[in-house]
């Protein structure tokens, strides 16, 4: 209560706007026919302060608010968003919207039956959980430090962004609910230069959270440490090999596999339409017996995780696949209300201009009882990638890529030389059914995962355990 | 058709940002602010889906204290706002660090001369008449064959805006533009095989958009294209970029030449001015004044002059990518590209697409491109790829499910042949381009 109190107070006080008056937007934009209606106000302030060259740049902060206002009827949906949180511009845009449905005559409010909500992160603002002097040190000390750490670097780049954003949802049962969500991110990135040979690593993490969490474990000076180790790697890495291989993947960050090949093709709109290559096949196998995949916004702090999404409904942790069985999509309150079962709290928005579509919160895999050690030595000839950069899907071939950043060749159960970064390729349908061994290790990644669809970018999170996959297309120069 | 009054309007508050900056203490700043109104709409399975308002303003401050920079933004434009937000950018100014290098661009690089490159068309279309429009090219494309079996939807989307900049050198100019477009995609099936792809067209004037008809005809016809594809064996072979992907390689090219990347010293092409690192027949150069041009611009987003220059000339390097920081970083001068290139144009052969297959002759034709898969700071290149195994110049199945990799150096010196199919949709423009030989790992 005390949080709704606050937004309130930041978002609809400056604009003299009341609960009533909210309330009044909301009639003008019901008719029998509006299957979901909303408001979503929201108020988002930004920072983020850069290091290059040895010092601290440039700094930039932003402030953004508006308020987006929708009326979905069937499978139609309208939608006008302002700046401007002011009474008479959104009933001009409810009135705008409304057209979408057919005119009916009753105005009728719809109760929705909430679920006990749980806060997942603190209703911090990060932005000033230090001073800016403080954040400027901690940059600098990441900097000296990591320049320590070898002769051979050229540049070192480091960036700390965060994000203070409050939001505020009428729904059409004239419900207000309101969502406190704090985002920090840290990234390091180093050049080497060796003999004319260059080279970069980049590390970073980050969690909803304020920015004490980069000074806990001195975690900012670690991923220094972690990008000098990847471009060092690299300096020495060999041309990558070229076709179908037993690849091994790494814990952690490697789970964008599970993001690209499956979790896309998962969310609810491209069932729903049947774009999807796994339109219809709830129930059937489409990974190993070793797999059981979740999309988890319920985890504490996590840059993927919400305590409620952006139509009100509180995140789940939902069970994607159970031992190599389909059980069900990712589901927003349209698509869900569309095919008959209920929304799993992953309709999030990239802001109050945009329109909430099913998206991946926390997407991983749960371990298995495999020890790492024994997938490499399993391992005649393969690849090890240990880390990867952005990946990519055509939800309907189910064609899938995403791109190793640090690799090694394994040879006779052994990781031998590190490889080029190669661009890996399969197909999400078949990909996870290759699945032969699952390690003990799941990790998640350190929360730097953005992911895009539709033109809107939402902050995610992936992991996974060590996995092996019999047969994965390996896209080296090495033929 | 300018909307003077706006302009003035949006002038005014540039203007009060330069003088708050200066009363709060910065010795120079620049401001810019912009505002844009939208109409997107999608239809699909001959039904409007979504019908979208867009209206978005937003303003931003870069503010100078002796050497020393900050900025902030915001998406109120209330006077109130205008102070904290230069507020934000002076308290930033205060705990950055000083870099000789930072400030306003050289006053004699700021643009003089304001010529009108006829950007502003408003199209005149309520939301009823997009839909049809929508629905029209849905339907062409639906019923274009039987084994088209589902559909995205088609979209049209019609933007106009204005935008202000403005610096404490006496910079202060505006202008307004529109951008329209109309999209469909389209789902094809064969024994169970589902393949989707898609269409679209894009422009300053709605007059000069392809017809809904044609987006529709081309969406379902490259959608039936891909039914029935299979991967390759891995080899080494000749690849021919078609135009539509053929820009991202010289998208690449310009990352590498671009100050940033190279005072960065992360880029594979450092130290490369005045050396050859295409083929003698490659040209290539910026014409940052075409009239109705999507990458049109007089200045760029420092107000520094937009020139019209050869980047690539006989395959040797004459020119980088720079904005003021970046130049004077490098010890040189700024070359208006603080936001990119504008218009870039490589050079066309006399070979149409149908000369390019056969001159590719056996080989992989590529449409479409997966991942990100390029390191600027080596050069290596790995990409997942779709497209056409081609014989004796003829086009004979779809591919899928490979990858393509090489070196951006050696691809850029193997390149044989740019063809006259030239992709006008971008601000890049070039025709199909030839690669002697790469990587593909496939089956």
């Amino acid at each position: 209560m005390q949080i709704l109190e606050q937004v309130k107070q930041t978002i609809l006080t400056p604009f003299a706007m009341q609960e009533k008056d909210i309330d009044q937007v909301m009639d003008s934009m019901l008719s029998a026919t509006v299957d979901e209606a909303d408001i979503y106000f929201q108020s988002s302030h930004f920072e983020s302060w850069v290091l290059e060259g040895g010092i601290v740049k440039e700094g930039s902060y932003s402030i953004e608010q508006g308020a987006g206002v929708r009326v979905v009827s069937g499978e139609k949906t309208g939608f006008a968003y302002s700046d401007k949180v002011e009474l008479s511009i959104l009933l001009a845009a409810a009135k705008n919207v409304k057209a979408i449905a057919r005119q009916g005559q009753n105005a009728q409010r719809k109760v929705i039956d909430n679920k006990l909500r749980t806060e997942y992160y603190p209703a911090v603002n990060p932005l000033k959980s230090l001073a800016d002097q403080e954040k400027i040190a901690l940059l600098r000390k990441v900097d000296i430090e990591t320049r320590k750490l070898d002769s051979r670097i050229e540049e070192v780049i480091i960036s700390l962004v965060g994000v203070y954003e409050q939001i505020l949802l009428a729904n059409q049962d004239g419900s207000l609910v309101s969502d406190i969500r704090p985002l920090t991110r840290m990234s390091v990135t180093v050049i080497l230069e060796d003999k004319g040979k260059r080279e970069q690593g980049s590390m970073g993490g980050g969690a909803r959270t304020d920015y004490a969490y980069f000074l806990d474990q001195n975690k900012a000076v670690a991923y220094g440490k972690e990008a000098v180790r990847q471009a060092i790697v690299n300096l020495e890495a060999v041309d990558a090999p070229a076709g179908i291989m037993t690849v091994v993947l790494g814990p952690g960050w490697p789970g964008i596999l599970l993001h690209e090949a499956i979790g896309h093709g998962l969310e609810g709109d491209f069932n729903r339409k049947g774009t999807s290559a796994f339109a219809g096949k709830v129930g059937e196998r489409i990974a190993s017996e070793l797999c059981t995949v979740v999309d988890d916004g319920t985890l504490q702090g996590r840059r993927g995780s919400l305590s409620i999404d952006d139509e009100g409904v509180p995140t789940e942790n939902t069970v994607l696949i159970d031992k190599g069985i389909l059980k069900g999509y990712m589901q927003d309150k349209m698509n869900a209300r569309l095919m008959g079962v209920q929304s799993t709290g992953n309709g999030r928005r990239e802001s109050y201009a945009h329109l909430p579509i099913p998206r991946m919160t926390n997407t991983y895999m749960l371990p298995g009882k495999d020890d790492p050690e024994d997938i490499i030595k399993s391992v005649k000839k393969g690849l090890y990638a240990k880390n990867f950069g952005g990946g990519q899907v055509d939800i309907t071939s189910g064609k899938f890529v995403f791109s190793a950043s640090e690799a090694y060749l394994i040879e006779d159960g052994k990781i031998t030389r590190p490889v080029k970064g190669a661009t890996l390729i399969g197909n999400g349908p078949d990909v996870l059914t290759k699945v032969s061994m699952v390690g003990n290790d799941l990790e998640l990644d350190t929360g730097v995962g953005t992911c895009g669809k539709e033109g809107q970018s939402v902050p995610v999170g992936v992991g996974q355990p060590t996995i092996k996959i019999d047969g994965l297309t390996v896209g080296g120069t090495s033929v | 058709m300018q909307n003077n009054q706006e302009i003035n309007r949006l002038k005014n508050l540039v203007q009060d940002l330069l003088d708050e900056s200066k009363k709060q203490g910065a010795t120079a700043a620049e401001a810019g602010l912009s505002v844009d109104h939208g109409l997107s709409v999608n239809a699909r399975l001959g039904e409007v889906e979504t019908i979208e308002h867009h209206c978005d303003q937003g303003l931003g401050v870069t503010v100078y204290i002796g050497k020393k920079k900050g900025s902030a933004s915001t998406n109120d434009l209330s006077s109130d706002s205008i102070k904290q937000t230069v507020k934000a950018a002076c308290s930033i100014a205060g705990f950055s660090n000083e870099d000789e290098f930072s400030g306003l661009p050289d006053k004699d690089r700021l643009a003089t001369e304001f010529p009108d490159l006829d950007k502003n068309h408003p199209w005149d279309i309520d939301a009823e008449s997009a839909i049809d429009l929508a629905i029209e090219c849905e339907d062409v494309a639906r019923n274009y064959h039987t084994e088209i079996s589902n559909s995205e939807g088609a979209a049209v989307n019609s933007h106009q805006g204005i935008s202000v900049l403005g610096n404490s050198l006496g910079f202060l100019q505006g202008y307004q533009s529109t951008r329209h477009s109309i999209s469909c995609s389209v789902l094809g099936e064969r024994d169970g095989d589902m393949q989707r792809d898609y269409w679209y067209s894009v422009s300053r004037n709605a007059e000069n958009l392809e017809t809904a008809k044609s987006i529709g005809l081309k969406a379902a016809e490259r959608t039936i294209n891909r039914l029935g594809a299979a991967s390759l064996t891995t080899r080494q072979c000749p690849v021919l970029y078609s135009a539509e992907v053929a820009s991202g390689l010289i998208s690449s090219l310009i990352g590498a030449i671009s100050g940033a990347s190279l005072y960065r010293k992360s880029s594979f092409l450092l130290d490369t001015i005045d050396t050859k690192i295409l083929p003698d027949f490659i040209h290539i150069h910026e014409q940052p004044h075409l009239k109705t041009a999507l990458g049109s611009a007089v200045y760029d987003s420092e107000g520094v002059k937009t020139e019209v220059r050869d980047i690539i000339t006989a395959g040797v390097l004459k020119g980088y990518v720079l904005s003021s920081y970046s130049a004077r970083k490098l010890g040189m001068q700024s070359t208006g590209n603080a936001d990119g290139v504008h218009n870039l144009t490589v050079d066309s052969g006399t070979n149409d697409f149908t000369a390019m297959l056969k001159q590719l002759d056996t080989g992989l034709l590529v449409t479409e491109l997966m991942g990100q898969g390029v390191n600027r700071v080596t050069g290596d290149y790995s990409r997942g790829a779709s497209g056409f195994w081609v014989e004796n110049g003829q086009i004979q199945y779809p591919v899928e499910e490979i990858t393509i990799a090489g070196n951006l150096k050696d691809m850029y010196k193997n390149i044989v042949s740019v063809g006259n199919d030239v992709d006008y949709r971008g601000n890049i423009r070039t025709g199909s381009i030839l690669i002697e030989k790469m990587s593909i790992a496939g089956e």
